[in-house]
């Protein structure tokens, strides 16, 4: 068996099963905090759905032909999930990455770096599944939600958590500390979920903010949730589908080269 | 506690051919060439920045090399390290363990990594967690154990896979002397039962109590290899006398008694001879005269002993510091 290993630090991933064990570990020590982390990521999104759902609810009767806390569940789904996935890959990956060296050790195994990266993003795609559902079922029970499509709502749920995963695994691959997170929770992830049509529709902003928004991964992510879970056929499916893939494959690369260049160097 | 029959193994655990690191213009490693044996232990000795670490990641893939030839358990590096990793323990310099898991859970999970189904870790647990002195703390956190014992435990977890090869990054730095001594014993164990040992180390007594060969190395290359006592034979007289403190109560102006001893009568006795601040130090094969003459001196100080690997490395390294 001769395999050649190409030299290029933005070479094509190598993803083996070999991940499957690095996810597992992830999710062993998830197990043992889970309820408590299942409590945290559903709070904020909590707070903010009722608290702004039933506040401005009063002054705005409808948005669309729904009710406002109708409106923005899809919105507070969405940006949860985004929220849990680039914690999971900023915060926690990083930890294991730079301060407790776990990916080193996983790496004196046979286990290449390509597939310790991969799970970190399958995994921050998975834990935000995991809060993603729990919120389906709160809203659920608040009667927010018409059943017809809502089990779409799952994979797009992962699919949302794989792009923003993607994306967050490129601030880990090239941050110093912990604090240069901070850059991109004030400077990318609250502007964007300010215009991409989480707390209202998007079409009241400037024509310039509308297309930033549509080249941003969280507007598409919130124009297939919303129709969904209102129990409509969203439209435009595929390109919304392709942007957010897009997202996830593109992060996933750059992110693997800049922390191939920073660990293998 | 596993034993891999010497004759059996018969490629080279490790080869390493002409191996070239550079960062930028900083050659780190240059040219080194080393072959283990199958069942010996071999010591890669050198200062800090002396290039060990790289060369042990060169030699486990995890760093491309700038030139040469690496094959690890028979297998060339690093286009198939990934493989040959499966037949190799490692135990780093720094410690990596999961906090957030117990001690049994840290072998658990780490044996995964090589692919072993849960039955088989578990059923290897005890014998491991034995072998490190832990099995009273099995279900301990990692936050609760001493340096000792964590570092205990990162060898049993290097072992889990049952390597045929170990690698170890200078694994005592840091320990107190009982911690290491521990070591030092379940090291010979593993030896002696056959498996193959690399490790570095700056510490000349470990390298001297464990190798069967040994490299001295310096700024990217080896100056030296051998036996321990060939290496020592081969670089450096047999005895060594220090010689300090006052000589005759007339120290010089900025010098020390030692040293205007040394310039004075040091020749007459000793083939070769340094000062190091306070300190003169002779090497000579026969240390009676000397030791005659320095009774007669009032006020020196003076200390014989034999040769060690600690001369060796010193007089082939030097004694800046590298920081």
């Amino acid at each position: 068996m001769a395999t050649t290993t190409p030299s290029s630090t933005f070479r094509a991933p190598r993803i083996t099963h070999r991940f499957v064990p690095v996810w597992r570990r992830n999710f062993l020590v998830w197990r043992k905090l889970a309820l408590p982390s299942v409590l945290g990521n559903l709070a904020d999104p909590m707070i903010y759905l009722f608290g702004l759902g039933f506040g401005i609810g009063m002054l705005v009767p409808e948005i669309g032909g729904v009710s406002y806390i109708s409106f923005l569940a899809a919105g507070m789904v969405c940006s949860s999930t985004m929220n849990s996935a680039s914690f999971e890959v900023l915060y926690s990956s990083f930890s294991r990455m730079h301060v407790q060296r776990t990916w080193d050790a996983i790496m004196n195994a046979p286990v290449d770096l390509d597939d310790i990266v991969f799970a970190e993003l399958v995994w921050a795609a998975s834990k935000a599944l995991l809060s993603g559902v729990a919120i389906l079922i709160v809203i659920a029970v608040f009667g927010l939600v018409d059943s017809r499509y809502v089990l779409w709502l799952l994979p797009l749920i992962f699919l949302v958590g794989l792009s923003f995963g993607a994306l967050g695994l490129v601030m880990t691959s090239v941050a110093p500390s912990y604090d240069f997170f901070m850059y991109y929770f004030t400077l990318f992830i609250t502007p964007m979920t300010l215009i991409s049509g989480v707390f209202f529709p998007a079409e009241q902003l400037p024509a310039a903010v509308q297309v930033a928004a549509s080249l941003l991964p969280l507007s598409h992510a919130v124009e297939l949730a919303r129709p969904l879970l209102l129990g409509k056929v969203p439209s435009d499916v595929v390109l919304h589908l392709v942007v957010l893939a897009a997202y996830g494959v593109g992060g996933f690369w750059v992110a693997l080269g800049l922390t191939r260049r920073r660990l293998l160097g | 506690m596993h034993a891999v029959p010497r004759g059996l193994a018969l490629a080279s655990p490790l080869e390493i051919r002409g191996l070239r690191k550079r960062y930028g213009d900083n050659e780190v490693v240059a040219g080194i060439d080393l072959r283990l044996n199958a069942g010996e232990c071999f010591t890669l000795l050198g200062p800090n920045g002396a290039g060990k670490t790289t060369t042990l990641r060169c030699a486990l893939g995890l760093t491309r090399p700038s030139g040469g030839e690496i094959f690890l358990a028979g297998l060339p590096v690093p286009e198939r390290a990934r493989e040959a990793r499966m037949r190799v323990g490692v135990v780093p310099q720094q410690d990596n363990l999961d906090p957030d898991f117990t001690c049994a859970e840290n072998l658990l999970v780490y044996g995964r990594y090589f692919g072993l189904d849960d039955a088989t870790i578990t059923a290897r647990i005890p014998e491991l967690l034995a072998f490190a002195g832990l099995e009273s703390k099995r279900d301990a956190r990692i936050q609760s154990l001493s340096g000792g014992m964590k570092r205990r435990l990162t060898l049993a977890r290097a072992l889990v896979n049952r390597p045929d090869l170990l690698i170890l990054d200078e694994p005592t730095t840091g320990l107190d002397p009982q911690a290491r001594h521990l070591i030092w014993e379940r090291l010979k164990q593993l030896i002696r039962n056959g498996t193959t040992v690399l490790l570095t180390t700056h510490f000349m007594d470990e390298a001297e109590r464990l190798a069967d060969r040994l490299a001295i190395l310096d700024a990217g290359r080896i100056l030296t290899e051998g036996s321990p006592r060939e290496v020592i034979a081969a670089q450096i007289e047999a005895q060594v006398v220090e010689v300090y403190g006052d000589w005759n109560g007339a120290a010089r102006n900025g010098t020390s008694g030692a040293q205007a001893w040394a310039e004075a009568h040091a020749c007459a006795f000793a083939r070769r001879y340094e000062v190091s601040g306070e300190t003169a130090f002779c090497y000579l094969d026969d240390a009676a005269p000397l030791m005659a003459h320095l009774a007669q001196q009032s006020g020196l100080r003076y200390l014989r002993r034999p040769a060690n690997l600690e001369d060796v490395f010193l007089k082939l390294t030097g004694r800046d510091l590298r920081d």
